[in-house]
């Protein structure tokens, strides 16, 4: 018999022996699937997160801030910046003129709908342009809001998040009354989770007099983007701080989600060694009570490398079934799943939905595989190194 | 406890699977207590909560400001004792990632409204002498390893710099301690006058204040007066306890409480079932022995007890170890003192934890102990004929 059927007939045999010991195999391969699903539910949190800073963000597109100023909460623009920065050259332009908006960014306190309790929602001041600026606004429900009016329309996220912010409702927020006039989506990105008002409203109503927060504008092109920070850079009348929006908000995320990435892997990390002693006794066992049988196969010829690898293939399968048990179970359960949180840079609420992404999938599987490969291993070794005559003759 | 050399004895039989089960019961209480600490750096601020204090913002969010001279104006409202007004100075030490909090205030009013940080005598003196003087807590100072006398620049882009400076320039003049384990002293506080003159932007505003009650029973009255004294101004007004004020920044965070427990639930069905099986599979191995035991005398009940103990020997080794080893881990500090400023398992949830290693040690048990009691001396000395 060749080396490599024995290989597969010996694994087989195995594979096939596992209903035998149900209890023991069922135990090690829903440890497996516990710390893929922790993993994995953690770590799609994350990704949901920066996949809602980010999806706002594209390279062709740039933010301007006071220079020092790290969000735009802490930044300000007076009327003359803003009029400067909108007649640099780089920015692409239309009928109506240069697609920059100056905005203002101010944050309100809002009941969430989950729990009654108060969190700090954004609300955003934007000019005209800010519609073909980013290019991806849609409404879902009702109409842009009128300019000077007291109206305001409501991102989908933050719609489904906070109470009172349902069409046509009427929403009073301090001194000034705000009429809900529509529901935007901006493609799953942190506009999702803003309300947005005309400038020229917001300014007086927050005792702003003519003053804004940041300049968003999209560029002539993506290689643009230097010819645009130099024209601000070098102007002696400015000093702002120019980045490509898709850069911006990844920063902007970068807090939060390392902060859940970390915590994640750690705890993933310290189950996966939980799982890993689960495994091993498992396998040990498994070996143990099968020293008969593998003795009798070396006996009737069998190597010990086809020994070693039966036992490999069998810790392998319960992991893998176990691994994909987990990463579904996570799956089912989070993927879409919508929570909100607070960006810690913006200190105010973004929405946005668990992300069981197919790397994350792959991920699990990586995992349970490497937890079935170091589980089986040792207990392998010691199979294949069972004296064949004592291995008979155990009870 | 004439037994315990046979439970001793039976553990030692397969040193290997006695270890590796030890190991994963020591691996789920050490995330245990981890992750009790993670929740107690989220709620610590709650149960700490002054029960007289009252914190004021400005309505609409505590971004907005309000006007310096509503301190005097809540202070001379019947009931409140005190009133420390405060400000978000949002500092900058060399780079955003080196985040604290630093935040001005006036040190004779501020250090009487909370008692529970502790600055040496000494060392308010000479912060009251000191303009740019600074105090900074003890979390705060093992951070940097700042020690008083030391200069901390900070850049802070919401006030902008002091004018000609290109930073502000603070002096340690003393670092307080918590009176708690949970108090916060990740933080700095400046004074409110050097932060005055220097900031370009917003002159005479503050961000909000805390109020302290003559009776804690009318603290809700009280807040509503506050709130109403304000009302239909421009600044309107927000008082609401400390307590709630601090639930409801936390909660602003997400449900972390939820996923926390769901991920506990996850570790401890694993756990369990591991344990519960291998305990399983000790008793169903040494059948015979338990026959040979109960034949010569031993009773259902000494049977039931020995298993049973056996296998609580088991969780309490590794869930003890566990939690031990998760409390010296804990006393190193906080790993992200930004995020989780203060980091400690708290006492009470030691004991739940020690509650639930015996719970998982009976529980693991208490099918083979009761497989074990029921068996028939002649079924088990059957067995393996």
């Amino acid at each position: 018999m060749n080396w490599l059927s024995q290989i597969f007939s010996v694994a087989f045999f195995n594979l096939r022996t596992i209903p035998e010991r149900k209890g023991a195999a069922v135990t090690a391969a829903i440890g497996i699937a516990g710390v893929v699903a922790v993993l994995v539910s953690v770590l799609a949190i994350a990704e949901g997160f920066r996949r809602a800073m980010t999806g706002s963000g594209s390279p062709e597109m740039a933010i301007v801030l006071r220079s020092g100023a790290d969000s735009e909460l802490t930044s300000g623009l007076s009327r003359n910046d803003v009029r400067m920065i909108a007649d640099a050259a780089g920015i692409a332009r239309n009928a109506q003129g240069p697609l920059a908006s100056a905005e203002l960014f101010v944050i309100i306190n809002l009941a969430k709908r989950s729990t009654g309790m108060d969190a700090n929602v954004p609300l955003r001041g934007i000019e005209a342009q800010a519609y073909d600026v980013r290019g991806n606004i849609e409404m879902v429900q009702g109409r842009r809001f009128e300019r000077g009016k007291n109206e305001i329309i409501v991102g989908a996220g933050a719609a489904r998040a906070f109470a009172g912010l349902d069409l046509d409702r009427d929403l009073r927020v301090g001194q000034t009354t705000w009429r809900v006039v529509g529901i935007f989506t901006a493609g799953g990105g942190a506009a999702d989770s803003e309300i947005w008002t005309d400038a020229a409203v917001l300014q007086p109503a927050y005792h702003r007099d003519d003053n804004f927060q940041s300049v968003t504008a999209r560029l002539s092109s993506v290689g643009a983007f230097q010819e645009f920070k130099d024209a601000l850079t070098t102007n002696p009348q400015l000093q702002v701080k120019v980045t490509r929006l898709s850069d911006f908000y990844a920063e902007q995320s970068t807090f939060t989600t390392d902060f859940i990435t970390k915590i994640g892997v750690f705890i993933a990390g310290l189950m996966a060694l939980g799982a890993l002693f689960a495994a091993l006794n498992t396998m040990y066992s498994a070996v143990s009570a099968r020293t008969r049988e593998i003795a009798t196969l070396r006996a009737l010829g069998f190597g010990s490398i086809p020994v070693v690898f039966s036992v490999l293939a069998e810790s392998f399968a319960l992991a893998l079934a176990g691994g994909a048990l987990g990463a579904l179970a996570a799956y089912f359960v989070f993927n879409g799943y919508t929570a909100t949180t607070m960006n810690a840079q913006t200190f105010s609420q973004v929405t946005f939905a668990f992300a069981v992404t197919p790397r994350l999938l792959l991920l699990a599987v990586i995992w349970a595989a490497v937890l079935g490969l170091i589980g089986g291993l040792f207990p392998a070794i010691r199979a294949a190194r069972l004296p064949i005559a004592e291995g008979l003759r155990e009870t | 406890m004439k037994f315990f050399g046979l439970i001793w004895s039976n553990l030692k039989r397969k040193k290997l699977r006695t270890v590796l089960t030890v190991l994963s019961i020591l691996v789920a209480f050490l995330l245990f207590g981890l992750l009790s600490a993670i929740k107690e750096a989220f709620t610590a601020g709650v149960t700490l909560a002054g029960k007289d204090r009252l914190m004021v913002r400005h309505k609409v969010s505590i971004i907005q400001s309000l006007p310096e001279n509503y301190e005097q104006r809540v202070a001379q409202i019947p009931g409140v004792a005190a009133v420390a007004a405060q400000s978000w100075f949002g500092g900058i030490y060399k780079e955003p990632k080196n985040f604290f909090g630093s935040i001005p205030v006036n040190p004779e009013k501020f250090l009487a409204m909370f008692p529970e940080y502790q600055l040496p005598p000494a060392q308010k003196e000479a912060w009251q002498k000191m303009r740019n003087g600074a105090v900074i807590g003890r979390t705060l100072a093992k951070r940097f390893d700042f020690k008083i006398g030391d200069r901390i620049p900070l850049t802070s882009p919401i006030w902008g710099q002091p004018a000609g400076q290109s930073q502000w320039d603070f002096e340690v003049a003393g670092i307080f301690d918590g009176e708690k384990k949970g108090t916060d002293t990740s933080g700095m506080f400046f004074r409110y006058d050097y932060f005055d003159e220097g900031r370009t932007r917003g002159k005479g505003e503050i961000g909000w204040m805390s109020v302290r009650v003559k009776n804690p029973d009318q603290i809700a009255e009280i807040a509503k007066k506050i709130d109403d004294e304000f009302a239909n101004s421009p600044y309107e007004t927000k008082a609401e306890s400390e307590a709630a004020m601090i639930a409801g920044f936390a909660q602003q965070i997400g449900d972390i409480g939820t996923i926390m427990m769901a991920v506990m639930g996850a570790v401890f069905f694993t756990i369990v079932l591991v344990a519960g099986n291998t305990m399983g599979q000790v008793v169903r191995e040494r059948t015979e022995e338990i026959g040979v035991l109960k034949a010569i005398g031993f009773t259902n009940e000494l049977v039931l007890g020995l298993v049973l103990l056996e296998s609580c020997v088991v969780a309490l080794l590794g869930g003890l170890l566990g939690l031990g080893l998760a409390w010296l881990l804990t006393l190193g500090g906080s790993p992200v003192p930004s995020m989780l400023p203060v980091f400690y398992v708290p006492v009470r949830d030691l004991l739940l934890g020690a509650g639930i290693v015996l719970l998982l040690g009976i529980v693991s048990g208490i099918f083979p102990a009761v497989q074990a009691m029921r068996l028939h001396i002649a079924d088990a000395l059957r067995r393996h004929a």
